[in-house]
């Protein structure tokens, strides 16, 4: 469930995420998209895990 | 334009190309203010300095993050200090995540791994873990390691030779006249002095910066003059990629013609040395720029990811080298 903008971690429904989703192409999610809290994120060469210690682990590449 | 400004071309002719002699500062900065109408002909020297001094080859690496964010220093440029708001939480990686991101840099056909720590300096947990991820990489991988820790101190930079880390990397990241604008917790004469005790234990010295940081172009021709007089075995190469909540969040990243000039004036400040393209160039040069940036000076890349944000596939760019038929640079070769 996405409530959340995982770049900036606002409401995902307010406006304005256009550059947060410019800006995602090149990053990992920052925030959980379920709660907002910080994820902590490990990068590796191929992929990221972001961890949210409420809603647990996503992993992208 | 001055005189001096069209004429520098064919001074780095004779100089750089011919003599294998870098440009002076003052030469640099020339270079920096040529106009866009002779940005092919500055890449196409540029290429071809790179292609008689240090060859053909690329050299390919992979960056980890061993320790992430939470940095005590305050790099006006980097999201993984603790001192701002940003969205970076701190991170540990484990041996064995450590060993299989090492893996799957080999797997590209990278010749360099370089482990990062987001520190001011090393402490005895931080060495501790290192020596314990460099001997479980050794043991199951045929990589290069590098390391990124900070700054040194005497012991610790014999302990990291010690390892077998054949290569440290610590950036100067911007001219001197700069650096206070952009850290205040340590100085670029900190840095420095790291720098002289790496070489003096034999291991190779990688050091480069960013650009674009809101230097002026006499501040950055100073940089590369600044580089070139450490001769760092290798350079490598940022543009900023400004990060939200840290003080350079809010500026534009660099235009993609000042970013090829400059790549071409560090080379010709640096015939000889690695220039590596780094973090920042997908933001500033897009999909084209891992072409023009290896057409223009660069022989060296990072692929993959990047530590707290993400690159181009690493297959793109080795599919990118094979096309531009530029070999990649085998272990144990010499650039
Ligand atoms: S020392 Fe390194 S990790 Fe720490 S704030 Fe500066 S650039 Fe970032
Ligand atoms: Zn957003
Ligand atoms: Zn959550």
């Amino acid at each position: 469930m996405t409530l959340f903008c995982d770049r900036c971690g606002r409401p995902a429904a307010d406006p304005g995420h256009e550059r947060c989703a410019r800006g995602r192409e090149l990053e990992p999610p920052r925030y959980c998209p379920e709660c907002a809290r910080r994820m902590v994120v490990q990068v590796t060469p191929v992929g990221w895990v972001a961890r949210c210690s409420r809603h647990g682990e996503l992993t992208g590449s | 334009m001055t005189t001096t400004q069209s004429a520098v071309l064919s001074i780095a002719r004779t100089q750089v190309l011919e003599n294998g002699e870098g440009l002076s500062e003052q030469q640099v900065l020339d270079v920096l203010r040529l106009p866009d109408s002779e940005l092919d002909e500055l890449l196409a020297l540029a290429h071809e300095v790179r292609m008689r001094w240090c060859g053909p080859e690329v050299e390919v690496e992979g960056i980890i993050s061993l320790k992430t964010g939470g940095c005590p220093e305050d790099c006006h440029f980097c999201s993984q200090s603790g001192l701002f708001e940003s969205p970076v939480r701190s991170a540990w990686l484990d041996v064995p995540m450590l060993v299989e991101a090492a893996k799957q840099t080999a797997k590209t056909g990278a010749t360099e791994f370089c482990i990062v720590a987001a520190v001011r300096g090393p402490d005895a947990r931080l060495m501790s873990q290192v020596a314990a991820g460099i001997a479980a990489i050794k043991d199951e991988v045929d990589i290069n390691i590098a390391c990124s820790l900070g700054m040194l101190t005497p012991e610790q930079v014999t302990e990291l030779a010690a390892m077998g880390v054949h290569r440290y990397n610590h950036n100067l990241e911007t001219a001197r006249s700069h650096f206070p604008n952009v850290v205040t917790t340590h100085t670029w004469e900190e840095r420095w002095e790291t720098l002289r005790l790496v070489r003096e234990a034999g291991m190779e010295v990688c050091c480069g910066g960013i650009v674009g940081m809101g230097e002026t172009l006499e501040q950055r021709a100073e940089f590369a003059a600044q580089l070139a007089s450490l001769t760092p075995d290798e350079v490598p190469l940022n543009f900023l990629n400004p990060r939200p909540g840290t003080p350079f969040g809010d500026l534009e990243p660099m235009p993609g013609p000042d970013a090829l000039r400059t790549v071409a004036a560090f080379r010709l400040a640096m015939p000889r040395t690695v220039l590596r393209f780094a973090g920042g160039r997908e933001i500033t040069l897009g999909d084209l720029g891992a072409r023009q940036g290896l057409l223009g000076g660069i022989n060296a890349v990072i692929v993959g990811n990047y530590l707290t944000t993400l690159g181009r596939p690493a297959e793109s760019d080795i599919d990118l080298l094979g096309e531009l038929e530029m070999p990649l640079k085998a272990l144990n070769d010499t650039l």
